[in-house]
């Protein structure tokens, strides 16, 4: 299991905020790793840095072994590292296929209908509803949409930032389940979330971020048996 | 029979409006910008064809290919120098700056065409008698409204059909999720300009052979008119600027003929204020309340 992601000391700012106060840590493949923390812990724009939205102003940011640090973001996903963004920003004015297609942006025209078959196998939900105007979808399948838009440009590693934010505790479930599979079928995640049960509960490795800094990390196992994650985090 | 003369001249300044539109409405869509100085890309075309067509003596088609070309490559200069380097400036510092570039490119014109008129040469002329010659349709308007419509499909069908139309609906939505998807967003920008300016182009030939009539200030009024027009039928909307600008025409052409021709203008932006009133989104634009 070779290394994928390696983020070393990185720092970010928003104006002259301290936001992310020189993180450091790394994704093998095949792995499950999340980030974990309270609302403003800097989960986000941690996910944001690495997929160069958002830039550091020191260390590095190692994606196979390629300096993303220099990278545009729209350059970003051709490397193999997809995002689903927090809240979705699904395009909702347009159709579920168009989405998946925007999706494929940077995969050849030819192999189109091969990926839209392999989302849609994945989610038959949205092959129901492939000519809808994707701002009609329920809030779950507005999230399966994210993560098949995701899927579209076969990501080595697929970063999910709070895919379990808004959804009914049900849908939490099954966006969990797909999570399982998705890596079972071999793709590496880095996943952030609020939801520190859930997301330990899939987890191979856990980093806790508080306030811009990591001060924990270990198996997910491990950190859901932390007497300090169980207090933060767990409610007890 | 008179009354369908000024609707059919009001359909054919009204398409122009539309053309013009067009090119305020895809920029507004998707760099959130009002570019003031798309009204004087139409003079600069206006002059470029007539310049292709009287000092080199080339042949109307050619001459309107030229200014297309010319007017595509500096509505991306435009955006790329004075624009681009604006993009996360406050919306009132995009805003000066296109009014800036607007006197800049009549001034410009000023100095390289002069002051005086210039007459323009039509780039077909006569007109099509129909009804025993009671009714006469001129040539150019028949090739205006007939541009308009052809440009509108077309644009439509690229918006809809094509990658790149897709990847600018995905920027005017949401430019941080384009960009995850590996949309080049800067490029799509400068893509939406280039358009833009190559209907500008084609809008100064076609106000020109109408009108036949040119100078440096040429472009600005129907600039400001194409304006209302497209926030008239929702700014933003491609098929709003239509509706719009040959609403436009039509209500300005039946005052000129009913009302007063001194008037005109003002009974355009009066209609373009009650429609406001009554919806603030315009006639074919969504009303999107802010998010909490």
């Amino acid at each position: 299991m070779g290394q994928i992601l390696k983020v070393d000391n990185i720092n970010v700012y928003y104006g002259a905020i301290h936001a992310i106060k020189g993180i450091s840590f790394e994704v093998n493949e095949g792995e499950v790793v999340t980030l974990i923390g309270a609302n403003g812990a800097g989960k986000s724009t941690t996910l944001q840095t690495v997929s160069g939205l958002l830039r550091s102003r020191t260390g590095s940011i190692e994606f196979n072994g390629e300096d993303l640090a220099k990278i545009p973001p729209h350059l970003v996903v051709r490397k193999g590292l997809a995002q689903v963004p927090e809240g979705r920003r699904i395009f909702q004015q347009m159709s579920v296929e168009e989405n998946l297609e925007m999706g494929a942006y940077t995969r050849d025209k030819s192999e189109l209908e091969g990926d839209l078959e392999m989302v849609f196998k994945q989610f038959p939900r949205l092959l129901e509803r492939r000519r809808q105007i994707a701002g009609t979808l329920s809030g779950g399948e507005q999230q399966m949409l994210a993560i098949g838009r995701a899927l579209m440009s076969h990501p080595k590693l697929l970063m999910l930032d709070e895919p379990s934010m808004g959804l009914a505790p049900i849908l939490v479930e099954q966006i969990f389940d797909i999570i399982r599979q998705l890596n079972e079928a071999g793709t590496t995640i880095l996943l952030v979330e609020q939801n520190a049960q859930m997301a330990l509960s899939v987890a191979h490795r856990a980093y806790v971020l508080e306030t811009g800094k990591i001060t924990l990390s270990g198996t997910g196992k491990e950190l859901a048996e932390s007497d300090q994650v169980r207090k933060a985090y767990l409610g007890g | 029979m008179e009354f369908l003369s000024y609707l059919i001249s009001g359909i054919s300044l009204g398409s122009v409006y539309a053309i013009i539109a067009l090119g305020y409405t895809m920029v507004y869509g998707i760099a959130k910008m009002l570019n003031f100085a798309h009204g004087d890309v139409i003079m600069v075309g206006g002059y470029i064809s007539l310049t292709a067509m009287l000092s080199m003596n080339l042949p109307p088609i050619v001459a309107v290919l030229l200014a297309m070309v010319v007017c595509t490559v500096l509505g991306v200069i435009i955006e790329g120098l004075a624009y681009k380097p604006l993009r996360s400036a406050p919306s009132l510092a995009v805003l000066i700056t296109a009014i800036g570039v607007s006197y800049f490119l009549q001034n410009s014109a000023l100095l390289v065409w002069g002051a005086n008129p210039k007459s323009y040469t039509p780039v077909i002329e006569g007109a099509m008698k129909i009804f025993d010659g009671k009714l006469s349709i001129s040539y150019i308007s028949l090739l205006t409204m007939a541009s308009c419509i052809v440009i509108m499909i077309v644009l439509t069908l690229f918006i809809n059909k094509t990658q790149l139309g897709k990847a600018m609906r995905a920027c005017s939505e949401d430019k941080g999720a384009a960009m995850l998807m590996g949309i080049n967003v800067n490029r799509t920008i400068s893509v939406t300009f280039a358009i833009g300016s190559a209907l500008a182009a084609i809008a100064g030939v076609l106000l020109c052979s109408s009108y036949t009539s040119l100078m440096p200030t040429t472009g600005s009024m129907p600039g400001i008119k194409a304006f209302t027009a497209a926030v008239f039928g929702g700014i933003g909307s491609i098929p709003g600027a239509f509706l719009g600008g040959i609403l436009l025409g039509i209500i300005e052409s039946m005052a000129k003929a009913y009302i007063s021709t001194q008037l005109a203008n003002s009974i355009v932006f009066a209609v373009l204020i009650l429609t406001l009133l009554i919806r603030p989104a315009g006639l074919l634009g969504k009303y999107v309340p802010e998010k909490v």
